[in-house]
């Protein structure tokens, strides 16, 4: 059988979803978790302009205003989640993730 | 289709190269590369704003937060080769993906989906504008409020408390 285009767009993110996800999960370096979250939100991404060009009666602005939030809300997410990664180190002197095992200050 | 499988599979690569680095500076870096591959397909697609948005906010803005985020939080230089994770939870953290990768693919490739060949959707800037000060200026405002709210609250988070911090 032959792919076609759409499927090909799927799969792509797909393999990139599943790169973000054995990163976040196998590292234990917060910053590479943090980047795999952000390849994981990239795929879906990759998604929306998928099926805006390969979908069905696609509206031609309806998929690019769904990634322009999703990359604004992303680029929130990252600095909340850098900053963080600056506060744990601060406080543990580490930033790996089986160190930061307790809620108390 | 050519065009689609090279970007897709420089992009894979360089992620997957970049998750699998013991050094955090060149995994940021692969990782920016992988950024820009993915800016490659929204060109490929015909979505340039949103390539150019890409980059801006990816290759230039989350990267060099990345990259600031790395050299903050290292002791010496020998510390940016980071140990490696145990053995057990790489190999569960891949058979967890395998089996995600290997649903995602199967849902895929069993779907019959429509691939009418039909022309890309063009979508002008101008039109783009519109739309957003038009039909979505309430999404654009909460989307500002959330980016200020969310620097405001990443700098508080990570300035230093003077008075514990004091030696």
């Amino acid at each position: 059988m032959s792919l076609s285009p759409l499927q090909l767009c799927l799969l792509f993110s797909s393999a990139l979803f599943c790169v973000g996800l054995i990163g976040a999960l196998a590292r234990s370096n917060t910053i590479l978790v943090l980047l795999g979250v952000e390849l994981m939100l990239n795929a879906a991404n990759i998604n929306f302009i998928a099926f805006w060009r390969y979908g069905p009666a696609p509206s031609p602005a309806t998929g690019v205003l769904f990634v322009i939030f999703a990359i604004a809300v992303a680029a929130a997410e990252a600095a909340v989640g850098l900053a963080l990664v600056i506060a744990v180190y601060r406080h543990r002197r580490s930033i790996q993730l089986q160190d930061a095992n307790s809620l108390k200050g | 289709m050519i065009t689609l499988t090279f970007i897709a599979l420089v992009t894979l690569a360089a992620a997957a190269v970049a998750m699998s680095q013991r050094n955090l500076i060149h995994s940021a870096l692969l990782l920016v590369a992988s950024w820009a591959g993915i800016a490659g397909f929204y060109l490929w697609a015909g979505a340039e704003f949103v390539a150019f948005a890409q980059i801006l906010v990816y290759v230039g803005a989350v990267s060099m937060v990345v990259l600031f985020a790395v050299l903050l939080t290292r002791r010496s230089h020998a510390e940016l080769a980071i140990a490696p994770a145990s053995v057990k939870r790489i190999l569960a953290a891949i058979v967890a993906g395998g089996a995600v990768l290997g649903a995602l693919f199967g849902a895929v490739l069993s779907t019959p989906l429509a691939s009418a060949a039909a022309p890309p959707p063009a979508i002008s800037v101008k039109a783009l504008g519109a739309q957003l000060l038009g039909r979505h200026t309430a999404s654009v405002l909460l989307i500002a409020v959330l980016l200020t709210v969310a620097l405001l609250g990443a700098v508080v988070i990570a300035s230093t408390n003077s008075k514990e911090d004091a030696p």
